[in-house]
């Protein structure tokens, strides 16, 4: 099941990650860990269409992120937000 | 301790909260129409205060900016964080929303760490419930050791509760030992040493734990104080630590959200996921790339339908029969009085009111679209929709709306600008915004292009409004990299839930930004009015002679390198006060009727159409109207920003117009 950290933007809409760790700068990182962004919380992909920002559920909120941004965000995948196993 | 004579006791309670958690709500219900908007000393960010009385104590109440965190990562979150520390406000009143209790209690987390009374306002509990998530207010009071009052600002409940709570705190009478949140157990050893570093020698109100815990964050403020106040061995071994431990804002974060784990545990029972709610149904289109921008052309087309169906009839009617029968009021009443008086009343006095005056149907029907789309929770997806097509201009997908209003009228655009929170961002847009073409400037060329150009007139309007907008992004990414240093704007926003609008709010905030303008913008207009009359006017009375026509004298060499004469450039001259002048001026230097008709034979002798080309560019992207260079100098609080904006566009407009009318003489057209 371990997977090596990927970027947050590489999630599929439905996909659930858990973050690992932020890259970034350390104003970066502040905002993004003030927001939830931080070891062990489960973010949910809600739109991705592969170009431009993007849209995450965190802690109950949803929070769009550009792409330069989400790619900062490191996380590994768990299973769809429906609780299906994926892959 | 005043607790035996309650009578005249005057305190502070501050009202903080995370942006989108119905804070104003809840500060409108509080204070009412009691409320003073001002700004932060020395900030351009908006001081909201006010005051109510209860049970014999006067209670002022500070609206602190929105914020997510007390770390020194934006203007809004120093000042709400050196408010509470060097205020002391007696309470603070922190406003968390029901629906994301984990994420609001963060910022609690943080606030608790420094020595104040808090109080928590346990907001939008109706929407928490709506999603099956249940909270119950008396354990989760027990868990942190503070009042929770459960309210739902929007309806008015739990207002009342609120202010018993608080004047129970302020008696003494409500429990407060707080559960403070602890740092991680790998990093406790880290911030111990650190304390022990800068004991004894941490500036008067700062607490010195609370300075150690934001050296430890990386906080950037706290960091550059104590960096001048440590000696050099102290600073030496601190600075040394916090490089080791560069990413220690994760484990400060991560305690944080671990102790909020534990705080709502017992409180909360949440349904299991998956529902899919409203806000997620709507943001199926709202955010969508095709749909979202569909959804947005729709909405700001009934916004500019709604302009021209109410704001331009009832502009026309106040200016028929408040100002035109003022100025005619005026003429007859002192008709025997001397000229000048009557001249200077009803073309400086009552014109520049009327300017005013006239502005007001169109402010409030922009203000209330803008208010209510922002209540509603809609604004920040038009920002997730524009923000591809903003970034390219090194601008915030917040900055499109404002940008988009300037096409109605470009003093909403300037004062819409404070839904953005960069403050880089915030004034990149309002030096741009003049450069939207707003109703008043593309009325003058809809009078002006068919005199010079005919059939071609609709092209010719077209073509300068497209020149206008690559202009404004040719412009904007030339201060974003020169003048702003070319800062990547960091997207991170958040989508609040979609909640019904409260008229309140929305009223609120437009009966503000109305004040606003009348009080500031108001007054420099008028006195703008008054002053370029008094140009026309003097020293003989006759415009051709006056001080106004020697100033479009000594433009004339750079008027030449557009092919235009004096009275062209006082034409533009005149169109500071209101950009519908400069009709009226070229009416009176070449001795035309109102009509235009006399007026356009004049001008076609005098002006070839590579010269009128390139005096309807120079008039489209000229300085803008007084109106909006008084609202650039209020909402940016500073007049070198105002000179700069308005050099700027000068240079721009001049720039524009002498390449057209030279390169068409070049080309061999129109000369």
């Amino acid at each position: 099941m371990s997977m090596s950290a990927m970027p947050l933007s590489t999630l599929s809409p439905g996909q659930v990650g858990v973050v690992r760790g932020l890259a970034g700068g350390r104003g970066l990182v502040s905002r993004l860990a003030a927001l939830g962004f931080v070891p062990d919380a489960e973010v949910t992909m809600v739109q991705n269409f592969g170009r431009g920002p993007l849209i995450v559920l965190v802690r109950d909120t949803r929070v769009a992120l550009g792409r330069g941004e989400a790619a900062k965000v490191m996380i590994v995948r768990r299973g769809s937000s429906n609780g299906r196993a994926e892959c | 301790m005043v607790e035996r004579n309650a009578k005249g006791r005057v305190i502070t309670v501050a009202l903080a909260g995370q942006p989108n958690v119905g804070k104003s709500t809840v500060f409108n219900m509080l204070t009412g129409l009691s409320q003073h908007v001002g700004n932060w000393p020395g900030k351009t960010i908006e001081q909201r205060t006010g005051i109510y009385q209860y049970n014999g104590t006067t209670v002022h109440v500070v609206d602190l900016p929105g914020t997510y965190s007390l770390t020194a990562n934006s203007l809004e979150e120093r000042i709400a964080r050196d408010y509470i520390i060097e205020e002391r406000p007696d309470v603070v009143v922190v406003i968390v929303d029901a629906s994301a209790l984990e994420r609001n209690l963060y910022l609690v987390a943080e606030l608790l760490s420094l020595p104040i009374a808090v109080v928590l306002g346990l907001n939008m509990t109706d929407v928490a419930e709506q999603q099956g998530v249940r909270i119950d207010p008396h354990v989760l009071g027990a868990a942190l050791g503070l009042p929770v009052v459960p309210m739902v600002a929007s309806k008015n409940q739990g207002v009342r509760e609120l202010v018993e709570t608080l004047d129970r705190v302020i008696r003494g009478q409500a429990t407060f030992a707080p559960n403070r949140p602890e740092i991680r157990l790998d990093h406790r050893v880290v911030l111990a040493e650190l304390q022990r570093l800068v004991a004894g020698q941490v500036p008067d109100p700062y607490p010195e734990d609370w300075v150690a815990l934001k050296l430890l964050e990386g906080d950037e403020e706290v960091t550059g104080m104590m960096r001048e106040r440590l000696d050099g061995t102290h600073w030496e071994q601190a600075h040394a630590i916090l490089k080791r431990h560069e990413d220690a804002i994760l484990a400060v974060a991560g305690g944080r959200y671990e102790w909020i784990g534990r705080m709502v545990r017992a409180a909360v029972t949440r349904p299991r996921a998956g529902q899919v709610t409203l806000t997620d149904q709507v943001d199926q289109v709202a955010t969508h790339p095709l749909w979202g921008l569909l959804l947005l052309l729709g909405i700001l087309g009934l916004v500019f339908w709604l302009t021209y169906a109410i704001g331009a009839p009832l502009q026309e009617l106040l200016d028929t029969y408040l100002v035109q029968a003022g100025a005619g009021w005026v003429r007859e009443t002192l008709a025997s009085a001397p000229g000048w008086l009557v001249g200077l009343l009803a073309d400086g006095v009552i014109a520049g009111a009327g300017t005013v005056i006239t502005f007001l149907p169109i402010l409030v029907i922009f203000f209330a679209a803008l208010g209510l789309l922002e209540d509603v929770g809609y604004m920040a997806r038009a920002a997730y929709v524009m923000d591809r097509f903003m970034h390219l201009m090194g601008l915030h997908g917040k900055s499109f709306l404002p940008l988009f209003l300037g096409f109605g009228c470009n003093v909403p655009a300037v004062m819409g600008t404070r839904i953005i929170d960069s403050p880089r961002a915030r004034l990149l847009t309002i030096l741009v915004a003049p450069l939207v073409p707003c109703t008043a400037r593309m009325a003058v060329v809809a009078v002006l292009a068919p005199l010079f150009f005919g059939q071609a007139a609709a092209l010719v309007s077209l073509g300068l409004v497209g020149l206008s907008l690559v202009l404004l992004a040719v412009v904007g990414l030339l201060l974003h990299e020169l003048v702003l240093g070319g800062e990547h704007v960091a997207f991170i926003m958040e989508l609040p839930l979609y909640h019904v609008p409260n008229a309140r709010t929305v009223g609120l905030s437009v009966w503000q930004r109305m004040v606003a303008f009348l009080k500031k913008a108001g007054s420099i207009i008028l006195a703008v009015s008054v002053v370029v009359w008094a140009l026309s006017a003097l020293p003989g009375g006759d415009i051709e002679t006056s001080y106004l026509a020697q100033i479009g004298r000594l433009l004339a060499p750079v008027g030449a390198l557009m092919g235009l004469g004096w009275q062209m450039m006082v034409a533009l001259l005149t169109s500071f006060v209101a950009k519908e002048n400069t009709i009226a001026t070229l009416g009176i230097l070449y001795g035309a009727g109102e009509g235009g008709r006399g007026l356009g034979q004049a001008l076609a002798g005098v002006l070839t159409p590579s010269a009128a080309l390139a005096f309807l560019a120079v008039q489209v992207l000229f300085i803008p109207c007084a109106a909006t260079v008084a609202v650039v100098r209020q909402e940016t609080g500073s007049w070198r920003w105002t000179a700069f904006s308005v050099a700027l566009l000068l240079v721009v407009s001049f720039t524009v117009g002498i390449a057209i009318y030279q390169a068409a003489r070049l080309a061999g057209w129109g000369v």
